[in-house]
């Protein structure tokens, strides 16, 4: 079965989540590549509060946006941020201004996922400039450039589909460096006369950035993973379990169990405990946890607590009893692995070839553990 | 305290040969994989920090840099061999 994994090795591009508001969105259609496509009617503040007004210019009006976020813009974050309606949390692709910009100020270039848009152009208050918006199918730059839809194509059939080249008269994009999987800035320049520059990962460093003349220091180039980094992600982890089959298939179980289903009554609070520990403790921990496979972090400390839990209650006294604490400390550390596990494409530290790696290893036994915990569950049940 | 992942693992390889000391696999790559020590050529340091990310493969001019590119998440592999698509299908 750990062939199931290998064929990503081959074909990595065949590899995709089906989270509804991970980071993968539809499907990556080809990019209309040089296709030049009949330009929508621009966006007026009557569409969107962000827009406040317009700019002339040589290809037409574009909609000038705000630089500080309204109440909506926040809202509309914190949403995403608890993974509801983010996969609709999308801006238009296209060409807007900020500020007062003309012909020689410089061009940002981002995704159309709207938290992206948003912290860009919350970094750049104060300053003039173009924001060219690519369609990346309201998906974040990062995620987006591993598709290849925010990419070296779709790029240049934008810049065509905006008349970049005669709205500005310098020749250069700043581009988030975490867009640079999915662009070559040879080739944007072989293509367009436009040279490319990596701008800093994160927006807040942009200010810095311009001011030390399109520098960035090492420090804007790493991609760090803070703490408050890694928290600020569990709420989506924890939405997707809560949303998850499996979870269902527990609180009902849970709930016959209540009503009187005698075989399916088991501890909540333990098996809630280790879902917490898969989606908001191992993140938390990531760095301190001395194992590197994040199914094994949480394995590990999913197995401290329901050893824990069990240690509470005292030696079982019956046969029952013992078939019972397996099936706790079989099923539920293999759960917290399992949802820990599911971290690695959240953080910014895993490769795919480390990944594979771990699965062939972790999945078959979690498989087992669980398998043979469930045993242990129903036997438990018999023989009470 | 460590943030690293597995080692070992990663399909990162490097002809120095070939680098011309353009620097912009040092823009791109976002764990410091690649620097400009001494600005002529590019230095690999520490390899195992390396995510697959590929950036600096396809902003490479020289084909100095080879790398599998893909995603190191679980779940989207999970998803895909569950489901048997070929393609990659979201929802």
């Amino acid at each position: 079965m750990t062939k199931v994994f290998d064929r990503f090795l081959k074909n990595p591009e065949e590899a995709s989540c089906g989270c509804e508001g991970g980071c993968c969105g539809p499907p990556a259609a080809k990019p209309e590549g040089g296709q030049t496509e009949a330009r929508p009617a621009p966006l007026t503040p009557a569409d969107h509060a962000w827009i406040i007004g317009s700019v002339e210019t040589a290809e037409g009006d574009v909609p000038l946006v705000a630089t500080r976020l309204n109440r909506a813009d926040r809202n509309g974050t914190l949403l995403a941020r608890l993974s509801i309606k983010r996969m609709s949390h999308a801006v238009r692709p296209g060409l807007y201004g900020f500020g007062k910009p003309d012909a020689w100020s410089p061009v940002f270039v981002t995704g159309n996922y709207k938290m992206s848009f948003d912290y860009l152009r919350r970094s750049l208050d104060g300053r003039d400039g173009w924001i060219l918006v690519l369609d990346t199918r309201g998906i974040n730059v990062w995620c987006a450039a591993g598709k290849g839809t925010f990419g070296t194509d779709e790029l240049v059939a934008r810049m065509e589909a905006a008349g970049l080249a005669r709205v500005v008269s310098h020749r250069t994009l700043i581009l988030p460096q975490l867009g640079a999987p999915g662009v070559a800035a040879h080739e944007v320049a072989k293509r367009t006369k436009f040279r490319v520059v990596y701008g800093p990962i994160r927006a807040e460093d942009l200010p810095a950035f311009l001011d030390a003349g399109s520098k960035a220091t090492p420090r804007m180039r790493r991609a760090r993973f803070l703490f408050k980094d890694r928290i600020i992600l569990t709420p989506v982890e924890i939405a997707m379990v809560i949303k998850s089959k499996t979870f269902l298939g527990i609180l009902i179980a849970w709930a016959l169990g209540l009503i009187g289903v005698k075989f399916l009554s088991f501890n909540l609070p333990v098996v809630l405990g280790a879902v917490f520990i898969g989606t908001v403790v191992v993140p938390a921990l990531l760095p301190w946890i001395p194992v590197r496979a994040f199914s094994l972090k949480g394995w590990l400390l999913g197995f401290l607590w329901t050893a824990g839990f069990l240690a509470l209650n005292g030696l079982p006294a019956t046969a029952g009893g013992w078939l019972s604490a397996a099936s706790y400390l079989l099923i539920l550390p293999a759960f917290a692995a399992f949802i820990a596990m599911n971290f690695t494409g959240s953080s910014p530290i895993t490769s795919l070839s480390g990944v594979v790696k771990e699965m062939k290893t972790a999945v078959p036994l979690m498989i087992l553990s669980a398998g043979l915990g469930l045993g242990a569950f129903i036997a438990a049940a018999v023989v009470a | 305290m460590s943030l690293r992942y597995l080692e070992n693992v990663v399909t990162l390889e490097y002809d120095r040969d070939k680098c011309t000391g353009c620097g912009k696999c040092a823009e791109v790559c976002p764990h410091a994989v690649f620097v400009m020590a001494d600005e002529r050529k590019a230095k690999m340091t520490d390899r195992d920090l390396c995510i697959e990310c590929g950036a600096c493969m396809r902003n490479c001019p020289f084909d100095a840099i080879k790398v599998r590119p893909g995603v190191g998440c679980a779940y989207a592999l999970m998803m895909s061999a569950l489901r048997h698509r070929p393609a990659p299908v979201c929802e």
